[in-house]
């Protein structure tokens, strides 16, 4: 295993002095990225940018070097724009602020959410949680039991009930209770599936009708370990539902979930939250650096 | 970003077309477009190196440089090595046991309690055999209700100890529950973890030597990127699995990461998932994954003109 500073320093050696990193460099940079699922072509686009910018500063030290490396990359990251990037927040002038969960099978969003409730209640808010995958077994039991974990109330009907329905419900409820905070779950679907994609997408319309512009925020979730299919993922579900935000989960296994790099750059949507784990806690608030920094770990 | 690779080998066997002789540096290009091709389907980079490595020196030892149709002879090449790398003979599950013990295992949401199902109502519609289903899964919320309500679903007995905490104790007593209830086969749930977290491996192999399955499987998702080779080597070290079952083939996900798992393990893929819905189990055909890895529906009929 290539460790951070023996990759760092190589690279710092073999340019110092050159207008042009070298082949080799590029080819470790090049195996480094591409096995952290950041994909061929994000991958091509890393580099020349690398190489472009040390084109023009010719005498660079290592230092510099892994400046460059991190900000380039992280570039690619589309910015957060929802407040301090180091907490958890709730915009406070949308009241109840709806979000809804959406993304594949069994990609985490159940237990995000759960984690998530968790957060937003520590910082003092008044939190709802709907269960709107009425489809998937025990489903509704599952985000049951994270709603007394964290003790917030959830909204829920029977198995096989209209998700859409449940939405409704939750939205209302939320505003009935002077809510701060409805976060609604789905059923997870393959972004191929057209019918369940216009199904999201009814869901998403029917709680515009108790709150304006809600959701405001709908919420990707996109396992860590997935490949290069992720891209497919982040572009259906943002033609279903205008995805706002991301978020990256099982990033405590040996997966970098580097995919994610280039569907931020490609669809200017930030990612949000990292999931590190099965327990309550194991929610963080995404750190660019930080997670660029864990492909050369 | 998504071109399929028969796009991708259009234009490498454009350059094989312009030039008027085929030279070793035309094959190696061609490659270099297959390994690309190969990564963006999310086959492990190394396993895409060496396949290539392999497919050259298959191509400059045969007569492909002086074929008439070069270009097509390359796809076919690929396809028939890609073919082979994920084929062997088929194998079924072995069911020899009385009863026969069957263990999933995999990674979180990689779709095992969904296959123990399939499995179950497969075994039973199809094979006429009484199965029963083990919750074995006493960490996820709801997970032992999940498999309830699968079991249900399908008509198929689901054993379970709500409160006990113990996955090792819970099998045992399962096995023993079936050999008094005439379950002829034993489908034993159990949690997903990560390779990486050792309590979690301990467990499982520990479960493993307690009840001697006849079948250890390996759940995996078949979005899978480059990771899936970490994954499917540490669980066979500690398991020495069977076979593999790919999940979610459903979508469209070009699933590379079933020639990384079979470079890496050796162990037959016996199954695939392609659908929630109980009756979503297929037999695994290595030569529709192959196509399916290169994107080549149009390239495999180019491949039978010739
Ligand atoms: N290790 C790890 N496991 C996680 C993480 N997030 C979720 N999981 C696990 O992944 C599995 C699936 O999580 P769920 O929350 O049920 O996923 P989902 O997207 O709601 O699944 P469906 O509703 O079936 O589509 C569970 O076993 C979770 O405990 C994470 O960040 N790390
Ligand atoms: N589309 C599709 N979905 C599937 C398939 N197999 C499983 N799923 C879905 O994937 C999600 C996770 O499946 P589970 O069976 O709960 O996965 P698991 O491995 O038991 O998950 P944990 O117990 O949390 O580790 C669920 O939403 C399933 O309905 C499949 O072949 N196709
Ligand atoms: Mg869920
Ligand atoms: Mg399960």
């Amino acid at each position: 295993e290539k460790s951070k500073n023996d990759f760092f320093s190589k690279l710092g050696k073999a340019v110092a002095g050159k207008s042009k990193v070298d082949d080799e460099v590029l080819d470790d940079l090049e195996d480094v990225l591409v096995s952290s699922d950041v994909g061929v072509g994000t991958t091509v686009k890393i580099i020349n940018r690398i190489e472009a910018r040390v084109a023009k500063d010719k005498f660079l030290g290592t230092e510099e070097l892994n400046k460059i490396l991190r900000e380039e990359i992280a570039a690619l990251l589309s910015e957060t724009n929802s407040g301090n990037a180091t907490d958890f927040y709730v915009p406070t002038d949308k009241k109840p602020y709806v979000i809804m969960v959406v993304g594949v099978n069994g990609v985490g969003k159940t237990t995000t959410i759960g984690k998530l409730a968790y957060q937003f209640k520590k910082e003092g808010k008044k939190v709802v949680l709907g269960a709107a995958d009425t489809f998937r077994a025990a489903a509704i039991d599952q985000l049951q039991v994270w709603a007394d974990r964290v003790g917030v109330p959830i909204v829920k009907q029977q198995m096989g009930s209209d998700p859409a329905s449940v939405a409704f419900d939750s939205v209302q409820s939320a505003v009935k209770q002077d809510a701060d905070v409805v976060i609604i779950d789905t059923a997870g679907r393959l972004h191929n599936k057209v019918n369940l994609m216009n199904e999201l997408t009814k869901v998403k319309r029917v709680m515009q009708k108790v709150v304006d512009h809600a959701p405001h925020e709908v919420l990707l979730v996109l396992d860590g370990s997935t490949g290069q299919n992720a891209f497919e993922q982040a572009k259906q579900f943002t033609a279903a539902t205008e995805v706002t935000s991301l978020a990256v989960t099982k990033l405590d296994g040996t997966a970098k979930g580097g995919v994610v790099i280039g569907i931020s750059d490609q669809f200017q949507i930030p990612v949000k939250y990292i999931g590190v784990g099965e327990g309550i806690e194991d929610l963080q608030v995404f750190n660019k650096y930080e997670f660029v920094d864990s492909f050369f770990k | 970003m998504f071109e399929s690779l028969s796009d991708k080998l259009d234009s490498a066997l454009h350059v094989l077309k312009g030039h008027g002789q085929i030279t070793e540096v035309n094959v190696a290009e061609t490659l270099k477009e297959v390994r690309r091709a190969l990564v963006d389907a999310d086959v492990n980079y190394k396993i895409a190196k060496e396949f290539t490595t392999t497919v050259k020196e298959k191509a400059l030892g045969q007569d492909v440089l002086t074929a008439l149709k070069p270009g097509q002879m390359m796809v076919k090449l690929v396809k028939d090595e890609l073919t082979q790398l994920m084929g062997g003979d088929a194998e079924g599950i072995n069911l020899s046991g009385n009863p026969s013990v069957i263990l999933m295992s995999g990674l979180q949401g990689s779709g095992k309690t969904t296959f123990s199902g399939k499995l179950a109502n497969y075994l039973k519609t199809k094979k006429s055999k009484n199965p029963l289903l083990v919750a074995c899964d006493v960490y996820r919320p709801a997970a032992i209700n999940q498999l309830h309500v699968v079991g249900e679903q399908i008509g198929v007995e689901v054993f379970s100890d709500e409160g006990n905490q113990d996955p090792v104790a819970i099998s045992k007593a399962a096995i023993a529950h079936a050999k008094a209830n005439g379950h002829n086969v034993v489908i034993i749930d159990t949690a997903g973890r990560l390779a990486v977290d050792e309590a979690m491996m301990t467990e499982i192999a520990n479960i493993y030597s307690a009840i001697q399955p006849q079948e250890t499987l390996f759940v995996v998702d078949s979005m899978t990127g480059q990771d899936a080779v970490n994954t499917a080597k540490a669980f066979n070290d500690r398991l020495n699995f069977d076979g593999v079952i790919l999940t979610k083939l459903d979508g469209d996900t070009r699933g590379g990461a079933a020639i990384s798992i079979k470079s890496v393990v050796n162990k037959p893929i016996k199954f695939i998932g392609t659908g929630e819905k109980m009756d979503a189990i297929d037999v695994f055909y290595p030569s529709r994954m192959a196509d399916r890895i290169l994107g080549m529906g149009d390239v495999v009929s180019l491949v039978e003109r010739a």
